[in-house]
């Protein structure tokens, strides 16, 4: 047997050049400056900084503000990737089963997909706005006083929903096209031994769907971590004060708007190191108990 | 033969380019939006035909920290504006960086443009001053919170517009029992903290108010005062003579513009945008209320808004034409159409005065409370504060006090937390001067 190879051992590496020069510079690179920022106290202008150690650290480790962004942050990435694949399973397990029509359903569920997070965070304001929002009106008639943006916990059931319908979409397709590749032969056969439809839904299909599943999940967290960014500046306007926020928002409010380089970096370094948890995670524990078909 | 004569005429045509180039152009950096931002234009249009040395180009950043923020990224880079809008919660950062700015009176007294602080408003005067009182950044949209009242919502319960909080909650039950919320406010920190401070001239915080410097600068948010405040305003929305919309300064305005809220504090910039809202009912403003309690009458507040810096590292071409261009900004006559166009105050007595004299106040009444309010009597504690990453302190004030409307939280708790996180911020702001 003959293996493929390059003639020179140069060449393999000048076709990497492109792509891991991309790299160094847009992540190692970055990162390299926020890990050294995070030690640093820095006056934005580049004139005076105090080395601190890790302080930056410590005082985040203190910050009852911190502890209550990360425990909201938990939360709502729990509820957003349960509900977005939760209504996304149910939605395509549904369509899977449309005979009449079943693209131009799949099309309109799909639809939302196109939404960027910032827009659909603007749609969220407009359906959820203090003086004339219709959901607002409609929650108003079972006696809840909706009050986006002054009320903690209306504000963070706002971002939940936007984040969700937004979610959904994705998660639908992926479904579906798992569902799809079941085999026939393999859905007859259950028909035989198993009479209940529920029944066969969890014993065979969900089963088989959990590769699927597996790396929704994963997608899923990331979304609810980072990509609902757009949802919670737009909805609090960019300025949370006594609303929730993600750890993700916290860094942008504290580099961005307040201007601690020090801080915002050592809070930037603590989620690069989730991210990494999240990944060897991804890799290592699940992906062995997962078997892909 | 042919070839000199080309020659002659690029030689001629690059001439007469350079002179047609030979102004000197300056960039100035704002966060001033829709019709503010038309406004802004309209000053730069001025200048540039007021003379042919200088060009002004305005370019619009977004908010004001986003404004901030992309100065700060553009001086690291080498690439900053010559003049750049800084609002006043970022003032202590910018002052703060020694050397990112040239301040403002000498570049004024350097390029041979008059200048004497007494001709600014008192309550202008030395916001964006240093310790010394030598002006630092150029007042630019400079407005007070004052307070606004629907005259027919008054009426209606036949009473008169409080000037004190005392007042206030003799009437509230009236406006309540007549259909209105009786107050609103539009901005925690800035109306009921900062500039309560300086209605009532309580010192804000140490180091004399902060503008003595960073180091061991520490708030005085957690005094008996604010607790009295705030256990008040809790206790008028639970009955219902106050209500809270949250951070969002339009939402709360808002209800004001419904005819829902009878009185609102605002700002005195909030006039212009009033006016063109063209609103059913008769409307009218009014001095900050204050505390008789705390003092027999009230002080001064100082201003909101922004001021303008010129930012270091430019030509002293380019220095000159902004020197230029900030002694065409504080003439009477352009001071006094962006106060007409836009509600601002009038940074200077001379442009106070020609508004009078032109009969604006007479024609608006609630255009002159502004400009009069940061004339009051004077104190120590008047003058502003400075105090380093209060973009983060504001935002600490506004998430605690938001708990306390909320009920999450209690005024006691709320105070403590924003004093002991707000003395840890200053603590480490202190530290990214050294």
């Amino acid at each position: 047997m003959k293996r493929a190879g390059f003639a020179s051992r140069w060449l393999p590496i000048l076709l990497l050049v492109p792509q891991l020069s991309i790299i160094l510079v847009f992540f190692y690179w970055p990162a390299a400056y926020a890990v050294k920022s995070s030690f640093y106290l820095q006056d934005p202008f580049g004139f005076g900084q105090t080395f601190v150690g890790l302080e930056n650290y410590s005082s985040l480790a203190d910050s009852a503000e911190y502890l209550r962004v990360t425990n909201f942050t938990v939360v709502f990435t729990v509820l957003v990737t349960f509900f977005s694949l939760a209504l996304a399973l149910l939605l395509a397990v549904k369509a899977d089963k449309v005979i009449r029509g079943a693209k131009s359903y799949r099309t309109l569920l799909m639809w939302v997909y196109a939404v960027a997070p910032p827009v659909a965070g603007y749609m969220g304001l407009l359906l959820f706005n203090q003086r004339w929002g219709p959901l607002t009106e409609f929650f108003n008639v079972f006696g809840w006083e909706f009050n986006l943006r002054a009320d903690y916990f209306d504000t963070a059931f706002a971002m939940v929903v936007v984040s969700v319908w937004k979610q959904v979409p994705v998660n639908f397709i992926f479904f579906l096209s798992g569902l799809q590749s079941i085999p026939k032969s393999v859905r007859e056969a259950a028909l035989i031994d198993n009479r209940s439809a529920s029944g066969r839904f969890w014993d065979v299909t969900f089963p088989l769907l959990a590769p699927t599943g597996f790396f929704l999940l994963i997608i899923n967290i990331t979304y609810a971590l980072f990509d609902t960014f757009g949802v919670i500046d737009t909805l609090v306007k960019g300025e949370p004060a006594n609303n929730p926020m993600t750890l993700v928002y916290k860094v942008y409010i504290d580099g961005f708007r307040g201007n601690d380089l020090g801080g915002s970096s050592a809070q930037s370094v603590v989620l690069m190191l989730l991210v990494l948890a999240l990944t060897v995670f991804q890799f290592r524990m699940v992906e062995k108990r997962i078997h892909y078909t | 033969m042919n070839t000199i004569k080309f020659t002659a005429a690029a030689a001629a045509f690059a001439l007469a380019g350079t002179a047609a180039f030979a102004e000197t152009e300056i960039t100035w950096w704002h966060a001033m939006g829709g019709n503010l931002g038309e406004t802004v234009n309209k000053i730069a249009e001025g200048f540039n035909a007021s003379q042919d040395e200088y060009k002004i180009t305005p370019v619009f950043k977004g908010s004001y920290e986003e404004t901030l923020t992309s100065g700060i990224a553009a001086f690291r880079a080498g690439e900053q504006p010559n003049i750049m809008q800084v609002f006043d919660a970022g003032s202590a950062t910018v002052i703060g960086a020694q050397g990112a700015t040239v301040p403002v009176q000498d570049l004024l007294s350097e390029n041979g443009v008059d200048f004497d602080i007494n001709d600014y408003i008192p309550g202008v005067r030395y916001f964006y001053a240093d310790n010394q009182g030598k002006m630092i950044g150029m007042p630019f949209n400079s407005s007070s919170p004052v307070m606004y009242y629907n005259a027919d919502a008054l009426a209606a319960a036949g009473v008169e517009v409080p000037t004190t909080y005392e007042e206030f909650e003799e009437i509230a039950p009236k406006l309540k029992e007549a259909g209105y919320i009786p107050l609103v406010q539009t901005h925690l920190p800035w109306e009921f903290v900062e500039n309560f401070h300086s209605r009532h001239n309580l010192p804000f915080a140490t180091n004399a108010n902060g503008y003595d410097g960073a180091e061991g600068t520490e708030i005085l948010i957690n005094s008996d005062e604010m607790k009295m405040h705030f256990t008040k305003v809790k206790e008028w929305l639970d009955e219902g003579y106050f209500g809270f919309f949250g951070t969002g300064w339009d939402d709360n305005q808002a209800q004001f513009e419904d005819g829902k809220a009878a009185m609102y504090i605002g700002s005195s910039g909030d006039f212009g945008g009033l006016t063109s809202k063209g609103m059913s009912f008769e409307w009218g403003s009014a001095y900050l209320p204050y505390w008789a309690s705390i003092t027999e009458e009230g002080y001064q507040t100082f201003i909101g808004g922004a001021a303008l810096f010129a930012m270091s590292g430019k030509s002293a071409e380019e220095n000159k034409a902004t020197a230029e261009f900030f002694r065409y900004l504080t003439s009477p006559e352009v001071q006094y159409m962006w106060h007409r166009e836009t509600g601002y105050v009038p940074v200077t007595t001379a442009a106070y005065e020609l508004a009078k004299a032109d009969g604006h106040y007479d024609r608006f009444p609630a255009a002159e409370t502004g400009p009069k309010q940061l004339m009051l009597q004077a104190g120590e504690n008047t003058r502003g504060y400075r105090m380093g990453f209060y973009v983060q302190i504001r935002d600490v004030e506004n998430r605690e006090l938001g708990r306390v409307l909320s009920g999450e939280t209690t005024v006691e708790d709320a105070l403590a937390t924003i004093e002991k996180e707000g003395n840890e911020l200053l603590a480490r702001f202190a530290k990214t001067q050294g």
